[in-house]
């Protein structure tokens, strides 16, 4: 168990590596030049070649990885070109949210996901089965920004059962939880379905139900505790799903989380920023994998880790 | 000799002319929404959409312009005077002006925040606007740490001496770049100036959570006695504009701060309920397509010509919802030195076809149009290809983020791009600014913004000659020069003018003030300073 977590993390650590020579590379891939962003219109050849300097810019790419990486080790993120402060306490400061917001929907998937699942197993072939998998084909395929406003339409303008967007209390968050856990819903419920009516082949279902069990405890304890079992491993990979979704939610229900910054960072191609979200999602990604490992192992002692 | 201009205090008159004003009494607060989150509020870096007018009501400078116009009066600066050649200009401050920390201005204070806006470390996006003012090349050159043009004799007066004259120097001290920030703060601060920042202005600070809401309150010392009309006024940030419309709807907050959404845009002008809640307004902004002039086939006047006469621009305006009027030359109606006499090219796919074939380019060329990848601009960029196809010519829309295609414009790649949504909103009202960045030599250069690269040799040197007519008298025939530049430059025809955008603001019920203060010419997109709360009243 330590050795593979070692070994796990070691790995980790090279894919972070990884991610911060691509984002690098990419980033300055663009055919755009921030110095012409940060220096404007009225600006000079010579300013814009002295903030050029003044940035690091001039140097040849490769110098400057190493000195972002020399900076990286010391906990430094860079400083933001349009904020001009620096971006660990802005990326910090952004991460509470983003963070809540992923755990509301991680609540709000697992409660549409794995009722739909298991209801839709347990009516397998029928009316109910079938229109819960078109739900769940509905909600998977809708994009977020056209579910999000028309939740906000329907809950917050129609009906006034939740606010405008806004961050702050519960209330502010139910509705963008809703809109990114409710793809994830659909995938769970399917997943849960599939899982489910491969459970209740088993010869311990039939032995159950022929010693007489009611059927929701034979759905419930028998079925359940061994279908969902997959699903809950398949948590800690949401994490690397909500990462890109948090950028269209948060912009949609105004939350002010990193998928927000990262967004206005790209309009004005404020790359310390990009660098500096992209890395944090990384780590959580990879974090997130990581316990999607270690909790398989927990909840299912067939599994062994080596 | 010197020949005085001093002006009378403009304020006193403005308020005692106008009876609006005179009754409004202060109180009430107001919430207006952004999408974007603020950068910074220091005045000598922040540069768009969401900071600029904001900055305006914590800040000022030594000169500004009456509310909702763009005529210039004194702000800070209680008189000035103007050197015979033009090339001194002597600015008296007035008396018991605070900073938010309640140090009295003075005027060394106006020399640091010049200098501060050229200094290169400061990554001002304005400093290129001060390069007239001597010692600018010694700063920016890193050979002196100081304005050797500017000087402080006392407490009161600042000299500023230029080494060309300049009729626009006197907007140049109200733009946002040339505002007063106060030495002790900013260096204390430091890069943090942005988020605390302290100036002279109407409102002052109270608390900013970044990505959530700014809050500011009424300045109490603030100089011009009676403003701002509110005592509280508090920005929300990350609001998304088409969510903001149905917040506004139910009274949430008070002004949707990036204006009416493309797709709600009929729906809400439509609605009868809104009938006195939009305000509408022209603004200083033209969108044009440009045409690279060093590259065939547009080095060829015709073929440019040709283009002009191509896009049929009704069409477009009606594609974006009639919120902006076709463009017949390169400034804006509201620009001095429009020439309403000058019609421009007339849509006539027949007539370009016919230059096209004496640029022997007759039987068509392929190019390719640059467009921003954000709506309405893609789709505007169609119309465009669609029109240039029925006279022959096939141009592949690029369609990219904003940032890729300034870079491709400035480094001369782009053989014509659409300036929608990068396009040139003034920073002050005078015909010079909608010159030099984007048509003069000087923007004709690797990185610049002037993407047709035309260069005119002769034009710049008569737009040269023009600025320096500085004297007051001499103000009809310089705008009358401009004038002339301008329908030269139509005729080299190194842009297609589309349209002149118009300004939508949508408010709630509950504020006051005049159509003109919501869609403020120079504090764009609201003048907060003059807008009242109702409830107060």
């Amino acid at each position: 168990m330590i050795g593979y977590l070692a070994g796990r993390l070691s790995a980790s650590f090279l894919i972070l590596v990884g991610v911060t020579i691509v984002t690098f590379g990419l980033t300055f891939l663009i055919p755009a030049d921030p110095v012409a962003m940060i220096a404007g219109r009225t600006s000079t050849p010579q300013v814009r070649e002295q903030i050029r300097v003044q940035l690091g810019l001039d140097q040849p790419l490769p110098v400057q990885y190493i000195a972002y990486v020399t900076r990286l080790a010391q906990g430094d993120l860079g400083r933001s070109y349009a904020r001009k402060s620096d971006v660990g306490p802005l990326i910090a400061s952004r991460l509470p949210p983003t963070l809540l917001l992923m755990l509301g929907a991680i609540i709000a998937e697992l409660m549409i996901g794995i009722p739909a699942g298991l209801y839709a197993a347990s009516r397998r072939g029928k009316t109910a089965d079938k229109a819960a998998m078109i739900a769940s084909f509905v909600s998977i395929s809708t994009p977020q920004f056209v579910l999000g406003l028309s939740l906000i339409y329907v809950f917050a303008y129609l009906l006034p059962w939740a606010p405008l967007g806004g961050y702050g209390t519960f209330s502010h968050l139910v509705l963008p939880a809703l809109t990114l856990g409710l793809a994830g819903g659909g995938w769970y419920s399917r997943m849960m379905r599939s899982s489910m009516i491969e459970v209740l082949q088993q010869d311990y279902i039939r032995t159950a139900r022929a010693k007489g069990m009611p059927e929701w405890r034979v759905l419930l304890r028998h079925g359940m505790r061994n279908a969902i079992l997959p699903i809950v491993a398949m948590i800690g990979l949401d994490v690397g799903i909500f990462m890109s979704g948090v950028v269209v939610v948060e912009n949609v229900f105004g939350w002010p989380g990193i998928g927000q910054l990262m967004w206005q960072a790209i309009q004005s191609l404020d790359i310390p920023i990009i660098m500096g979200v992209t890395l944090v999602a990384a780590v959580f990604i990879v974090l997130g994998n990581l316990l999607a490992d270690m909790i398989a192992p927990l909840i299912d002692p067939r599994i062994r880790l080596r | 000799m010197r020949k005085f201009l001093t002006i009378a205090a403009a304020a006193l008159a403005l308020a005692a002319a106008s009876p609006a004003f005179a009754a409004t009494k202060q109180g009430g607060a107001a919430i207006v929404t952004f999408n974007n989150d603020l950068t910074t509020l220091d005045p000598q870096i922040g540069y768009d959409w969401q900071n600029w007018s904001v900055i305006k009501s914590i800040f000022d400078g030594l000169m500004d312009y009456k509310p909702g116009t763009t005529e210039l009066e004194p702000d800070l600066a209680q008189s000035y005077t103007v050197s015979d050649d033009g090339l001194t200009y002597t600015f008296i401050l007035r008396d018991g002006i605070k900073f938010h920390n309640g140090r009295a201005v003075t005027s060394a204070d106006v020399k640091y925040s010049l200098e501060r806006a050229v200094n290169p470390a400061t990554q001002s996006p304005g400093g290129g606007y001060f390069g007239m003012i001597a010692g600018y090349d010694d700063l920016t050159g890193g050979k002196a740490s100081e304005l050797s043009g500017i000087t402080t004799p006392d407490d009161k007066t600042v000299i500023l001496k230029l080494t060309r004259p300049d009729a626009t120097f006197l907007h140049l001290m109200a733009i946002n770049f040339a505002y007063i920030v106060p030495k002790e703060v900013v260096e204390a601060e430091g890069a943090d100036f942005g988020k605390k920042p302290v100036g002279t202005g109407a409102f002052k600070v109270v608390n900013w959570t970044p990505g959530q809401s700014l809050e500011l309150e009424r300045f109490a010392d603030y100089y011009r006695k009676g403003l701002p009309y509110l005592d509280k006024l508090t920005f929300e940030f990350g609001q998304d504009p088409t969510v903001a419309v149905l917040r506004l709807k139910k009274g949430e907050i008070d002004i949707v701060g990036d204006g009416i959404p493309p797709a709600q845009f009929t729906e809400v002008m439509a609605d009868p309920a809104n009938k006195n809640l939009i305000a509408e307004g022209e603004q200083l902004h033209t969108g044009y397509v440009t045409m690279n002039v060093t590259t065939p086939p547009f080095d060829n006047v015709k073929v440019r010509q040709a283009v002009n006469m191509a896009i049929n621009k009704d069409r477009i305006v009606r594609l974006i919802n009639n919120r902006a009027a076709p463009a017949t030359q390169a400034l804006p109606p509201a620009m001095p030195g429009y020439n309403p006499d000058n019609k421009g090219y007339a849509y006539d796919p027949e007539g370009a076809k016919k230059l096209l074939a004496e640029a022997g380019v007759g039987e068509g060329f392929t190019t390719e149009l640059y467009a921003m990848n954000v709506d309405p601009n893609p789709r505007i960029a169609q119309a465009i290809q669609q029109d240039l196809a029925a006279v022959g010519i096939k141009a592949e829309i690029r369609s990219l983020a904003q940032a890729e295609v300034i870079s491709a414009g400035g480094a001369g790649k782009a053989p014509m791009i659409w300036s929608g949504g990068m396009a040139w909103i003034a920073d002050f009202p005078d015909p010079a600014n909608f010159y030099y960045g984007i048509l003069g030599c000087a923007g004709a250069v690797e990185g610049g913004w002037n993407w047709s690269k035309f260069c005119n040799k002769d034009l710049d040197a008569r737009a040269e000659k023009a600025d320096a007519m500085v004297k007051g008298d001499q103000q009809e025939a310089r705008i009358a020069e401009w004038k002339s530049i301008f329908d030269e430059v139509l005729t080299q025809a190194p842009w297609a003018p589309i349209f002149n955008e118009k300004r939508f603001t949508y408010h709630s019920d509950r504020l006051g003030g005049e159509a003109a203060l919501f869609t403020d010419p120079i504090h764009i997109p609201v003048n907060y300073d003059y807008i009242y709360a109702k409830d107060a009243q």
